[in-house]
């Protein structure tokens, strides 16, 4: 497993996302109010633009959850399925903090 | 049968046809109307000549429906099945309906000639033009319309009379005690009331020229505009030519399916004498017109006469009347000081009601007129005193509660528990209550709640709480970050619903930066990145042009902006120029050129005030009688990054002509020779509404202030993304609650208010400016974290008409 340094964890706000490119593949990195980190694709499924990192992070029965900011579909930070559509699901990465620098795998 | 004629196009003309079509008649329908347009709403006629238009007071042509305007019918051929018009073509019908409605009574006293009627735009027109060169009109009749024709006159800045023949105003709705009350209502407003005093005749200068009106003992009244207001005579000439039976004093006569004595003719509305009577009121009318259509539809409907109770606001004074107006014993609650009469009608063994008169308060109208032949359900002196008492009296299922529909409690709580009608629109589609005067919709929401139905006003899992309400625990409890706010008062960590509001909310009462320390994780990526997202995950950009206003310098920036970025550029519907196709990381370069050259952020992206629109107005055209953009600018100064549930657009119009469509805003301005008209809660949209007109004539200040409070009021008490406009129908007692509250401070909080507003002028700042003097906000702007200078590859355009649009990159 390759794994790609994004920014330090500092630099993550709680409830906000980040965007990183790594190779070709843009990833959602998300830092939640708890301090956890989550990484899923950046691409919506639905409009097909690269905006999820910018959506508003929340929960959903407890689950921790991104809104996309296009159309306002909400997606499972833990598992990238979409909760309000069960068919659609984004790719979910791994991602770690490795001596205080954020870190995801593609 | 397949071709119906209707003869007449009034407000009955308008229903029949309308329920025909709703009831899916497939035959040909032709209305004939000598009138220039179609049916009219003559119940708000008066508003004509306040800024109300002749279309928006014209009600739609249903589909499929012919219409002949501008056409007279001189004749029925009963023989051949035809009508015969003016100018000599036949009509042929199956069925005949006459809805002709009625004249309005001219007394044939000398002079009447010079007189007007108060019935059709036409007349408002003609009253309009004669009041030009007056100082004084008179109105004669003293009942519901001509105290109507007295506010015109009033409001045409004439000096206004009333002569009423009884001893009182409005005989057919109140006594003596209640007319009283009403007389020095109306006199408080400056106008004159005769009461008990007949015509004598017009009188006229040398010239023709109307200078008054001689009462029968000899003195005179000045006036150069004189209205019959004095009863309708129904208008029954054809069917009368054509041998149809009609009544001794008029009225074409019908029976209880609204046949007339030839069965293949109707009559409805004000032309029609139905059980012995005559009604000139649209609820009664309207009714005769559904149950016409549903007999010629195989429908069993009748009718079996009406209720004659009204409820009404006549120059600002409530006046009401239901049931009967004397009874047996009688309970009168009467101040003089408030202006308010009150009296209850009741049998002999003080168990039934019977009627009511109401002036000054009609609370008890809306209360107790479903009680009318019922026992009383609880004592008089309980009953009249406003208030509780008689707010939660439980109604039999019988009771008339939509007096325009004929709906009964019993209908709605079957709406409610049988086909789920779960709110008052809820109810309003499935039985029609509420959906006429609205007077009925106070009752639909006790109805509801006595059910039990549980409306949830809950804004999203997280919170139990409305909008309003989390307004208020923020406000109250000083609280200033959402966390605090959801650790108190919700539950789990927010959504894209709830964020975003309180977001709002703590920017409408602190008007911090949107983007200061944990505020920046609530805001949808609009307000996050102070742009507006496209469908292709790039940002637009919009400078404020307040007013439409802007110098060739500014202009040339815009331009060399959209030119140096690559931008597609657009008109705004909002007088602005609207810069797409940004990406992220180039916002800050955008904005840094856009700020040094003097613009500020234009909140585009924001639930907050927009633009104020305006046309060119006095400074440069030939007729504008105010300085519009003078007014739009300080307006969209003075509001500038106010958040609010809901964007808020805004125009001012130099003139009535209205170029600046001020009329479709959440809040609009029109000049007026004397200072502004205001009006509130328009939209454009998928639900276009105009606005309504909350006051006249006001001088700058007053405008200001009352705008103020408007916004304010709204942004404490709307929901979440409800515009001004579904607002203001959602308020309990609608336009006059909202002018209660704001322009006499019935609730005590304009003070509050007003602070309020001090304190968003005194601590704006442009949110641009802000972002760009502040490294760690400026560090979100890029499109990579682990790459801030690499644009996002996905992002790519196309050319369409020498300019750039979103092309697909997947």
């Amino acid at each position: 497993m390759t794994w790609t340094p994004v920014c330090d964890y500092d630099a993550m706000l709680p409830e906000r996302g980040v965007c990183a490119l790594v190779g070709n593949v843009q990833v959602a990195v998300f830092r939640t109010y708890d301090g956890a980190l989550h990484a899923l694709a950046n691409r919506d499924p639905f409009s097909g633009a690269y905006v999820l990192s910018r959506g508003i992070v929340g929960t959903r029965k407890g689950e921790p959850t991104v809104a996309s900011p296009l159309h306002k579909q909400v997606f499972s930070l833990v598992s990238g399925r979409c909760l309000d559509e069960d068919a659609v699901t984004v790719p979910v990465y791994p991602v770690r903090v490795a001596g205080g620098c954020v870190e995801v795998s593609v | 049968m397949n071709r119906i004629v209707v003869v007449g196009y009034g407000p009955a003309a308008h229903r029949f046809v309308e329920t025909l079509a709703d009831k899916g008649f497939d035959g040909r329908i032709t209305v004939i109307g000598e009138e220039p347009r179609p049916a009219y709403d003559r119940v708000a006629l008066t508003s004509y000549l306040s800024g109300t238009t002749a279309e928006d007071l014209t009600y739609p042509v249903p589909g499929g429906v012919v219409t002949r305007l501008n056409t007279r019918v001189t004749g029925i051929d009963r023989q051949a099945g035809h009508v015969v018009t003016e100018d000599g073509g036949a009509e042929p019908y199956d069925v005949l309906v006459l809805a002709t409605g009625s004249a309005p009574f001219v007394p044939p006293v000398p002079g009447a000639e010079h007189a007007f009627v108060y019935r059709t735009i036409e007349d408002l027109d003609a009253i309009r033009v004669a009041a030009k060169d007056a100082a004084e009109g008179v109105v004669i009749g003293g009942g519901l319309l001509g105290l109507e024709a007295a506010d015109a006159l009033r409001a045409l800045g004439l000096k206004a009379h009333i002569v009423e023949m009884s001893p009182w105003l409005m005989p057919r709705q109140v006594d003596e005690g209640g007319g009283s009350v009403l007389k020095s209502h109306i006199e408080e407003l400056g106008l004159s009331v005769h009461a008990g005093a007949g015509v004598q005749d017009i009188v006229t200068d040398g010239e023709g020229r109307v200078t008054g009106l001689r009462k029968p003992d000899g003195t005179l009244v000045d006036a150069q505009v004189v209205v019959f207001s004095a009863g309708i005579r129904p208008r029954d000439e054809l069917a009368r030519s054509a041998g149809l039976a009609v009544g001794e004093r008029g009225g074409i006569v019908v029976d209880s399916a609204m046949r007339t004595s030839d069965p293949s003719i109707y009559a409805v509305g004000e032309c029609a004498l139905a059980g012995g009577m005559v009604y000139g009121l649209v609820g009664p009318c309207t009714t005769m017109a559904e149950v016409a259509a549903e007999q010629i539809m195989g429908g069993q409907a009748v009718f079996e006469g009406a209720d004659l109770s009204t409820k009404l606001k006549l120059l600002g004074v409530e006046v009401a009347q239901f049931g009967a107006m004397d009874g047996a014993l009688d309970v009168t609650y009467m101040d003089p000081v408030a202006g308010v009469y009150k009296k209850l009608f009741i049998s002999d063994d003080a168990q039934t009601l019977l009627g009511g008169i109401c002036v000054g308060d009609a609370s008890p109208y809306t209360t107790l007129r479903p009680f009318v032949g019922k026992p009383l359900p609880a004592a008089p002196s309980d009953l009249l005193f406003t208030g509780s008492g008689a707010a939660s009296l439980d109604l039999p299922d019988d009771a008339q509660v939509c007096s325009c529909n004929n709906v009964c409690a019993g209908d709605i709580r079957t709406a409610i528990a049988g086909s789920g009608a779960a709110d008052v629109a809820g109810i309003k589609a499935c039985t029609r209550a509420g959906t006429t005067c609205g007077s009925c919709v106070p009752m639909l929401k006790q109805l509801l709640e006595k059910s039990g139905v549980e409306v949830s006003k809950s804004l999203c899992e997280h919170f139990t709480y409305s909008r309003a309400e989390l307004f208020d625990i923020v406000r109250v409890r000083k609280i200033s970050t959402f966390s605090q706010l959801i650790t108190e008062h919700g539950q789990g960590r927010g959504c894209d619903i709830c964020k975003p509001a309180v977001a709002s909310i703590l920017a409408s009462l602190h008007n911090g930066h949107v983007l200061e320390g944990e505020r920046a994780a609530l805001q949808d990526t609009n307000d996050a990145f102070l742009a507006n997202i496209q469908k292709n995950g790039t940002y637009s950009v919009v400078p404020r042009i307040p007013g439409g206003e802007i110098t060739p310098d500014k202009l040339i920036v815009i331009g060399e902006v959209a030119r140096d970025f690559g931008l597609y550029t657009k008109i705004t519907g909002g007088q602005r120029i609207d810069l797409f196709g940004a990406r992220v990381e180039q916002l800050p370069e955008i904005w840094r050129r856009l700020v040094d050259a003097g613009f500020e952020s234009g909140h585009a992206y924001g639930k907050a005030l927009r633009t104020v629109k305006s046309c060119v107005g006095s400074t440069w055209c030939r007729y504008g009688v105010q300085d519009s953009v003078g007014m739009a600018i300080a307006l969209e100064l003075r509001y500038r990054g106010l958040r609010s549930p809901h964007k808020l657009k805004s125009a001012v119009s130099g003139c009535a002509r209205e170029c600046a469509e001020a009329r479709s805003k959440d809040f609009g301005i029109i000049a007026t020779e004397q200072g502004w008209n205001l009006y509130v809660g328009g939209n454009g949209g998928f639900k276009p509404r105009h606005a309504d007109l909350l006051a006249k004539d006001l001088g700058t200040d007053e405008l200001i202030r009352t705008i103020d409070r408007f916004l304010m009021f709204y942004i404490r008490t709307a929901d979440r993304l409800q515009r001004t406009a579904a607002w203001i129908e959602s308020l309990d007692g609608g336009l006059d609650y909202l002018r209660e509250v704001i322009m006499e401070d019935s609730l005590g909080l304009c003070a509050d208010l007003d602070a309020q507003m001090e304190h968003h002028i005194a601590t704006y700042a442009d949110e641009w400016q802000a972002t760009l003097d502040d490294p760690d906000k400026l560090s979100r702007f890029v499109s990579f974290v682990n790459a801030p200078g690499v644009p996002d590859p996905s992002i790519v355009f196309g050319s369409e008409r020498g300019q750039i649009r979103p092309a697909v990159a997947r």
